[in-house]
């Protein structure tokens, strides 16, 4: 037996493409990565009859084989290399019918370069809407392969397409395109083809215009290729920009006989909303409105089931040490482990709403309105308006927003946005904003409809946003580049979310949290555990010995406090956060914070459940149940005062919300960069950043 | 006689409409064609963003958004008086 048939979906950007995806293979899909560069490989797989499974691989939108950004490069990077694992035995193009010529051009590419292809017509409705009609019959006929009516986002079409795929598999039909080539190109390609054994003439002609665009050729044939161009005074762009005018005149004239205007075309309903949502005052309102929205909800509406499960996982730990019997293994796992996984699945509610508000902004089409909107501001930061949806992904993780950054075609633009994206406030910072902001903001209402709490919260979110905006500004004055940046983007009509594409994103995001965050935190409390368990030699022993002996009156529960707490000073842990101490004291932080500090350096997150752990250890497990409650009880030993006084916990708040402690953050940015410099200077300049500023809060609240 | 500047898809009013005639900047032409913005097509200037820059037009049935820069490399042919 074979191995699976790979096939491709390929088409432009908005064409219905990931409907298509989620369509066909439902739930059983998985994301990986392209050998070589970071962009994520989404595969799935399908059942075509009994006997056939295939795999289908979901490559990224673009208009054309020839790419501008890094995302649009692993196109060309699959398509052209018949050695890529990946390398599809199909391609289905999924065409927007309501916009047919400029999505034909793709599929004229990727048939020229021999893949066996299918036309996959999505979104008729909407070019029906238009005054517009198709024969799709017709058009299979000219076109000589397979078209496919498809409603993408209802599911309907999805078993004609398995069908004809099953078919063409069979048959490989391809596609007879227009004469491109002049003698030039010609000889080009025939040498091309010798030398790299190439069947395909269209093929052999991209290695020589594309060579420095497909790493997988390696520095030796892309030298020669540009040799061959050099020999022949071979100009690429005046090849393409030919190739792509007689492949439009060659689609006008398929498409004249197949496509009838029925109607006059009214104003759209998209080109009525965008008077409305691009104007200039109330554009900017509305946008304003949807991020305050977007706060106040995830502030006000997440806390309900954040509070259940704080107390689920408080009660399960109470229930646990009640019936079973006191030892290290069970503290280990109440203490520990179940301490540890209780700060993991606290945030799913907050991940969840953030990711589905995200999610309804890009499907319904209005986050290319924000791009617009924003492009000219965010320019004079050093970014693009393409930046934009880096930046308020970041609002829920910097690692996927990171990546996103690919799309910005300029390597200046995109780099300052990689680089002040981490400022934005992630919502592993939220659990951490939202114990404090509770410790010390009241809740209460301003103006009767304001939560003061909430917009505390929202404070911190513009506050990291505006930093990102003036660190982007001064590397817009450090960073010297020749290359020019462009903005050329499709506004996509507006269409409603797609409710199962929104929940598949939810999912998607909390599941990579959950196994990704969740492995850290939950080893790190584990260590955790250990390390604040025991001490060096018999120390803790001794301090436990020490305070019997001096407090020989106290009752019972005070002795147990007193030596828990004892107890932990003198362990590993409390060792290293002594011995942090002075550099951090000026921050208003005590040694247990140190703790904290330390462990959540691997990822921010980890702060509250290093607190939870740290404070479970040394409390009074009686009355002393939610987090919450066990950091307001919680009493410096030096001051007497409240540990998590208005001063420490706003310093606390600023701390975090500059400081880069996120592993895999930055790892992602050394990925992205290629090298360690840009991750360095990343993490540097923000931790001084972070210091420097929790400083001047921590004195100023003193 | 008298030489016009040429007249660019960054010179449209709102409402207008032009038909492109070449572009002035070649790396900039390829991404233009590849969205479908061909000599002899009909562009419209939908709207001005708020400030200034980018703008939105409608080409080849579709709406694209572009920076005034890059608008001012399409040139128009001269309309017929």
């Amino acid at each position: 037996m074979k191995e699976k048939k790979i096939i491709a979906l390929l088409g432009n950007p908005n064409a219905g493409k990931s409907s298509l995806f989620n369509q066909l293979t439902g739930l059983r899909q998985k994301i990986g990565n392209f050998p070589g560069v970071t962009v994520d490989k989404k595969v799935g797989f399908c059942r075509l009859d009994a006997k056939t499974d295939i795999e289908i691989l979901d490559l990224p939108g673009t208009y054309s084989i020839y790419p501008n950004s890094l995302d649009e490069q692993v196109v060309l990077e699959v398509l052209a290399n018949p050695q890529n694992p990946e390398y599809p035995d199909l391609a289905v193009v999924v065409a927007d019918a309501s916009n047919l010529k400029r999505n034909m051009l793709l599929f004229e590419q990727v048939s020229d370069l021999g893949i066996p292809t299918i036309l996959a017509l999505n979104m008729l409705d909407v070019a029906e809407e238009m005054g517009l009609s198709i024969n799709s019959g017709k058009l299979s006929k000219i076109l000589g392969v397979p078209v496919v009516e498809l409603n993408a986002r209802e599911g309907i079409g999805i078993e004609g397409l398995k069908y004809t795929i099953l078919n063409q598999l069979d048959l490989k039909k391809t596609h007879i395109n227009p004469t491109i080539f002049d003698n030039t190109s010609e000889t080009i390609a025939s040498e091309v083809r010798k030398k790299y054994n190439i069947s395909n003439r269209y093929l052999a002609l991209q290695y020589a215009a594309q060579s420095h665009k497909m790493t997988f050729l390696g520095d030796a044939a892309q030298k020669d290729l540009q040799a061959i161009i050099e020999k022949y005074d071979f100009n690429p762009d005046s090849f393409q920009s030919s190739e792509t005018i007689s492949r439009y005149h060659d689609i006008s004239d398929t498409l004249t006989q197949v496509v009838h205007e029925t109607g006059i075309k009214k104003e759209t309903i998209s080109e009525k909303l965008d008077k409305i949502l691009l104007h200039r005052i109330w554009g900017y309102a509305i946008f304003l409105g949807i991020l305050f929205l977007i706060f106040q909800s995830v502030f006000s509406f997440a806390e309900y089931p954040m509070d259940l499960i704080d107390q689920s996982v408080a009660s399960l730990n109470d229930w646990l040490k009640s019936v079973l019997p006191e030892s290290a293994l069970v503290s280990l796992l109440t203490d520990g482990l179940i301490a540890g996984i209780g700060g993991v699945i606290i945030f799913i509610p907050q991940i969840a709403f953030l990711f589905a508000f995200i999610s309804i902004l890009e499907e319904s089409g209005y986050m290319a309105r924000v791009v617009v909107l924003m492009d000219k501001l965010i320019r004079r930061f050093g970014m693009s308006g393409k930046s934009v949806v880096p930046l308020i992904s970041s609002m829920a993780c910097a690692v996927p927003a990171i990546m996103s950054a690919r799309t910005i075609g300029s390597w200046k633009d995109r780099l300052i946005t990689i680089m002040v994206t981490p400022l934005m406030s992630c919502s592993a910072r939220l659990p951490i904003y939202t114990i404090l902001i509770a410790l010390v903001v009241p809740d209460s209402k301003v103006l009767g409809i304001f939560n003061m709490q909430g917009i505390a919260l929202m404070g911190l979110y513009l506050l990291g946003f505006f930093s990102a905006l003036i660190a982007g500004w001064l590397m817009k004055l450090i960073l010297k580049s020749k290359e020019r940046s462009y903005f050329i983007m499709e506004l996509p009509t507006y269409k409603m979310p797609r409710w199962k594409q929104v929940g598949f994103m939810i999912l998607e995001k909390v599941k990579t949290f959950v196994f990704e965050a969740g492995k850290v935190i939950v080893a790190i409390s584990i260590v955790l555990w250990v390390l604040a368990s025991y001490g060096p030699g018999n120390e803790m022993d001794e301090a436990e010995k020490q305070v019997t002996r001096t407090n020989p009156t106290a009752t019972k529960e005070e002795l147990a406090s007193k030596i828990a707490s004892v107890k932990l000073e003198h362990s590993y842990a409390g060792h290293f956060g002594k011995f942090i101490e002075p550099v951090i004291e000026p921050l208003g932080y005590d040694w247990k914070i140190g703790i904290a500090l330390i462990t959540s350096f691997a990822a921010r997150e980890v702060f509250v459940g290093t607190v939870s752990t740290i404070y479970s250890i040394g409390a009074d497990p009686e009355d002393e149940t939610t987090i919450k409650q066990r950091l307001r009880n919680e009493i410096n030993a030096q001051t007497g005062k409240p540990t998590f006084s208005v001063a420490t916990s706003f310093s606390l708040l600023i701390f975090y919300v500059f400081a880069m402690m996120c592993m895999s953050t930055i790892a992602t940015v050394y990925r992205e960069t290629k090298g360690w410099k840009w991750p360095v200077i990343q993490l540097a300049y923000m931790s001084v950043l972070a210091y420097v500023a929790a400083f001047m809060v921590y004195q100023f609240l003193k | 006689m008298v030489k016009f500047p040429e007249k660019t898809v960054a010179d449209l009013n709102i409402g207008e409409k032009g038909i492109i005639n070449n572009f002035k900047d070649v790396s900039m032409s390829l991404k233009l064609l590849e969205m479908g913005c061909l000599p002899g097509t009909e562009v419209t200037l939908d709207f001005i963003a708020p400030l200034g820059c980018p703008v939105g037009i409608t080409v080849a049935g579709y709406h694209l958004s572009l920076r005034k820069r890059e608008a001012a490399t399409i040139v128009l042919k001269p309309s017929q008086v």
